[in-house]
């Protein structure tokens, strides 16, 4: 299989199934285009011929030949038994989300844990309950070395001595049990302070900066507990500073776009102008009931925007003051193996999120939702039939996504979104599944673009050398 | 080639055998924390 697309100006051809990319000539498009609609070798030479010269035509056909036999168009899909067997395996976890904090400074309106209490418990997690958390991630994680651990909220900062010392915990754990621990912080920033950065920069591998872009759509949706106060005037310098003395890598600023902010492409290059190199803006996970929630009405405003941000995007790379959209970035030639981009996000599986209790969660978007809760640390997983039913979720249980070329970059797409828009793990968020094709066409524009830029500069070299 | 150009890209199918050996990062943990993108994330043994 095959996708065709435009984008920007630049035509290019996704083969799906082996994840090569091809940019096209205006021939080549037209005859690519129409084998993708199912259209016969002889049926497509009729239909051209009048238009393009007999030899230029023949010239293309032999291109995509010699391209199916190097397995780069028309790649037949062969993954399923290996993928349906990798994910039978037994389980072990690798990644954690401590929630430090059932407790916030703000009151964002889209926040998933209501405003930071999760369904009306406040809580901070004790320094043992932290423990029990890493003892059980190290005891559960087989022989991957790598882990995990977001440090999440509400937010974590409420509860900062216990962040650090149970980062002092892991690193010590780490030596005795050979794993490494990755740790992340994710804060709305009011707290941030020297203290936290100069830590930060020490212990954690990434930090997220949440705020949303435009100083008048941030502090709409991210206000302060009762305050007048701007929650972005407070943090924005703070962030600044933080990204800066992380020699702007190794961090994001991560915003979330609603309805109230459907012109989001602006809130990113709000970003980028702030200073910010690495930057994450996505649609809010809501119930449709909602009023901020995404609708389906919305999606060609939507995808306009994104189609917008990549242009620009493509403007400012050429210019030597581009940005990393985080949704826009595809690695091509470094990116996951076959069975990482099928097998999905990892959520209920080598994912969990662990509330300030200790209560096992499947990932933090269903914190909060007993019917989901897994077990706690101490105990262990007591609902293994919920376990099984996640990691039973991936490309191949939903027939929608075998039909979508966008499959191996999103690996069936949230859980959580698809559970508020279906009732089901197993179901589909349509209106995610819009978005995310166009981000994806939208990213291997840039990959073009970048080549052909490559390629130009390199010829102007040459011309000069 | 005159009309195709194609982009680096490491093919699929290679990916079979000696993948899956899982030390990548999860991808809700990096910067979405929400839409499951995966076709970003680096794979551990090309790093």
């Amino acid at each position: 299989m095959i996708h065709t697309f435009e984008n920007n100006g630049y035509r290019l051809c996704l083969d799906e199934n082996s994840g090569s990319v091809h940019l096209l000539d205006d021939i080549s498009f037209e005859v690519l285009r129409r084998l993708e609609a199912g259209e016969s070798v002889s049926a497509i030479q009729e239909e051209l011929a009048g238009r393009w010269p007999e030899k230029e035509l023949e010239e293309v056909l032999a291109e995509c030949d010699e391209l199916q036999k190097a397995g780069t168009l028309f790649t037949e899909e062969t993954y399923r038994p290996a993928v349906e067997a990798f994910a039978a395996r037994p389980s072990v976890v690798k990644a954690m989300c401590l929630h430090i904090a059932h407790d916030c400074n703000l009151a964002c309106r889209y926040c998933f844990a209501e405003e930071g209490e999760y369904h009306g418990r406040r809580a901070l997690m004790s320094v043992e309950t932290g423990r029990a958390a890493l003892d059980f991630l190290i005891r559960n994680s087989g022989n991957r070395r790598n882990l995990e651990v977001d440090f999440f909220g509400g937010e974590p900062t409420m509860n900062w001595e216990v962040v650090k010392e149970l980062t002092a915990y892991g690193r010590e754990q780490e030596k005795s049990h050979d794993k490494h621990f990755r740790f992340t912080l994710t804060t709305n920033g009011v707290l941030l302070n020297d203290e936290i950065m100069e830590f930060c920069n020490r212990e954690m591998d990434n930090v997220v900066l949440s705020f949303d872009g435009r100083r008048e759509v941030n502090d709409r949706m991210r206000p302060f507990r009762g305050g007048k106060e701007s929650s972005y005037d407070r943090i924005i310098p703070k962030f600044q500073k933080f990204a800066e003395s992380r020699n702007q890598e190794k961090y994001y600023v991560r915003g979330t776009f609603t309805r109230y902010n459907l012109d989001f492409a602006a809130d990113v290059l709000h970003m980028a102008d702030l200073g910010f190199r690495q930057i994450s803006v996505e649609p809010v996970v809501a119930p449709p009931a909602e009023d901020y929630a995404i609708r389906e009405e919305d999606l060609p405003y939507i995808c306009e925007q994104y189609d917008i941000l990549a242009k620009e995007m493509e403007k400012r790379n050429r210019e030597g003051h581009g940005f990393n959209f985080f949704h826009f970035m595809i690695d091509l030639s470094g990116g996951p193996c076959v069975y990482k981009r099928l097998s999905g996000c990892g959520a209920g599986g080598e994912y969990l999120a662990v509330t300030p209790w200790g209560d096992l969660y499947p990932c933090h978007q269903f914190v909060g939702m007993e019917e989901f809760c897994l077990g706690n640390v101490k105990e262990g997983i007591q609902k293994e039939e919920i376990c099984r039913s996640f990691r039973g979720v991936n490309v191949y249980s939903r027939p929608e996504c075998e039909k979508c070329f966008a499959r191996f970059f999103c690996s069936g797409g949230c859980m959580a979104n698809a559970y508020h828009a279906s009732g089901s793990i197993d179901g589909v968020y349509k209106i995610g599944c819009v978005m995310q094709r166009k981000r994806v066409e939208c990213a291997l524009m840039l990959h073009a673009a970048k080549k052909l830029s490559t390629d130009e500069n390199r010829a102007e070299q040459d011309g000069r050398d | 080639m005159k009309h195709i150009q194609t982009l680096e890209t490491e093919k699929l199918q290679n990916t079979v055998k000696k993948g899956g050996c899982g030390e990548c990062q999860t991808s809700c943990q990096s910067a979405c924390k929400t839409s499951c993108t995966v076709g970003n994330q680096s794979c551990e043994q090309k790093k």
